[in-house]
């Protein structure tokens, strides 16, 4: 197999006290769809937060697309190729949904006015919200809101999207919309690592699933095998519960 | 909701104290609740009182000219100083209060701590002793630092009572702004930043294109306060030889004996201005589109 985009091996992260990664090791492939299962607290989303530096680990190695993130000279560099999408959208509440794709493509990416709204544009269409485009975050659905956050993220062209639980801030009929945006997504062979604990989703669209617990990864392997069969008591006992819901 | 308002009343109606506490905690999970967006009338019946105001200051020059109007020819030029005090003191206690709340919220420990030595030593001297301090002791200190250096320059030094008095406010306001806009800043969802820099912006780029246009909404309502603050405060500046409308009140006074009238159309001529500024402060607030 060729090198891995995503490269992350024994590492450590401490919030203070809290022993919130310990010992991670990861590598994903170019279009591999990797989803993140594991219960509340046990290090998914700071895992997330490290590959794109919102935090800094503590010890170990992540490398990204060839950069060695602890060394990285321009951190901005490595964030520009990895979007992210949050659990609370995070649309910047003072901007259009076009204005919010355009930013950064401005700002960074310094694309000029004309280009960077074209661009917009067919984003939002590819999300199914062009005619939401001068709407501000407040006026539009969470649903929408998540499609547009993962437009604004798309925009950037990124090589890497990380996903940090997408659909659970939203209401159950929105749920879809978004989900059905990142199969597309998947499906035309973007590399995403997805925490989220729709088993429908994992089953459809992942290539490989984890199961976190405690700062660790417990188990990993592919979604028929690790949501229906997975050999660890930990796993087991999760699945259980989230299948109950 | 509605500790936002309960927080903007307080803000409003104690903010010497409270300073930077004055903003209203952040919105959960972006901004669902969106104040001021809520539909308003367009006309705000609070300018009557302006009209009422205007009326009764028209009314009595036109029909008491003697005092009235002579009063007003003796200090126009005092509320011209005092309008010119106000807005010029107000552009630098804005810049000042940015770059002390800036600090403030600063990673880097010494910048944090410049700033928050500044802040905690001016809010606890009063504002006429700053004044006085900055008209009577600065310019000694400046002199023999002059003559210390061999800097002539400064060691003929000789004070400029309107600059001092500007400095003298602008320093003392520019500790509260700095409260003002630090809790601003800190008020915006901190998902907010973290989106912008993972889109791959700076740290500059996110607090001037995605933090403080934000912040600037939140902190209207206490920045239009301290101006208002300020119009009223300017008046101490008649203590330190700066020709304002309270001085030119008390000199007119002085010649004419006549206390009531003098210091009944200063009030009123004070109250014009706050109640103007209060009204085109409102009008400010009301115009935020998202
Ligand atoms: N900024 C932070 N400061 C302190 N502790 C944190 C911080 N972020 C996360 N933690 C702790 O790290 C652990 C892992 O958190 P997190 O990665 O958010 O878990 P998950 O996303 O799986 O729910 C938790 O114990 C959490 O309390
Ligand atoms: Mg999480």
């Amino acid at each position: 197999m060729s090198e891995p985009i995503i490269h992350i091996e024994n590492v450590h992260k401490y919030f203070g006290r809290v022993h919130a990664l310990r010992g991670i090791n990861l590598d994903v492939h170019v279009g591999e769809v990797v989803v993140i299962l594991g219960p509340s607290g046990s290090g998914k989303s700071t895992l997330l937060r490290c590959i794109n530096n919102l935090e800094v680990y503590n010890s170990g190695k992540i490398v990204v697309d060839g950069i060695l993130l602890k060394t990285a000279q321009n951190i901005n560099a490595v964030r520009r190729e990895v979007g992210m999408v949050f659990q609370s959208f995070n649309l910047f509440a003072h901007l259009t949904a076009l204005e919010n794709l355009t930013l950064a493509q401005r700002k960074v990416r310094k694309r000029p006015r004309q280009e960077a709204e074209k661009n917009a544009r067919d984003l939002l269409a590819k999300v199914g919200i062009s005619d939401k485009a001068t709407c501000y975050p407040s006026q539009l659905s969470g649903g929408q809101q998540q499609r547009v956050a993962i437009a604004r993220a798309l925009a950037m062209n990124p090589k890497i999207m990380l996903f940090d639980e997408p659909t659970s801030a939203l209401d159950p009929e929105m749920i879809k919309e978004v989900l059905d945006v990142m199969l597309a997504l998947a499906r035309e062979g973007m590399t995403m690592l997805v925490v989220s604990h729709e088993m429908g989703f994992a089953r459809a669209a992942a290539s490989r699933c984890i199961f976190m617990d405690e700062g660790q990864i417990v188990e990993e392997g592919p979604p028929d095998k690790l949501l229906s069969s997975p050999t660890q008591e930990r796993t087991k006992l999760f699945i259980s519960k989230v299948l109950q819901l | 909701m509605p500790s936002r308002d309960f927080f903007k009343n307080v803000g409003r109606t104690f903010s010497r104290k409270s300073a930077g506490t004055d903003v209203p905690p952040p919105a959960a999970e972006g901004l669902k609740f969106i104040p001021g967006a809520e539909p308003t009338s367009r006309l705000d019946p609070w300018w009557w009182l302006v009209v009422a105001v205007i009326l009764l200051v028209t009314l009595l020059m036109i029909f008491q000219p003697d005092p009235y109007w002579h009063i007003f020819l003796f200090v126009r030029d005092g509320l011209v100083i005092t309008i010119e005090l106000t807005v010029i003191s107000f552009v630098f206690i804005i810049i000042l209060g940015l770059i002390g709340g800036l600090g403030r919220i600063a990673k880097n420990p010494v910048i944090h701590f410049i700033s928050s030595l500044y802040v905690e030593i001016i809010r606890g001297i009063p504002l006429l002793v700053q004044l006085i301090w900055w008209y009577f002791a600065a310019p000694a200190v400046i002199q023999s630092f002059g003559e210390w250096v061999h800097w002539d320059a400064l060691a003929t030094y000789h004070s400029n009572p309107i600059v001092l008095a500007v400095v003298g406010l602008v320093i003392c306001y520019g500790a509260y702004m700095a409260e003002i806009f630090r809790a601003g800043i800190e008020s915006i969802h901190k998902g907010q930043g973290e989106a912008a820099r993972s889109l791959g912006m700076s740290y500059m780029q996110s607090m001037v294109f995605v933090i403080l246009p934000q912040a600037i909404r939140v902190v209207l309502p206490p920045v239009g306060n301290e101006f208002i603050m300020l119009i009223k405060d300017t008046s101490l500046v008649s203590v330190v030889a700066v020709a304002d409308l309270t001085r030119r009140g008390r000199e007119f006074m002085a010649a004419h004996f006549n206390p009531i009238e003098v210091w009944t159309l200063i009030a009123l001529l004070y109250l014009v201005l706050t109640l103007v500024s209060a009204r085109v402060i409102a009008w400010l607030e009301r115009r935020r589109k998202y």
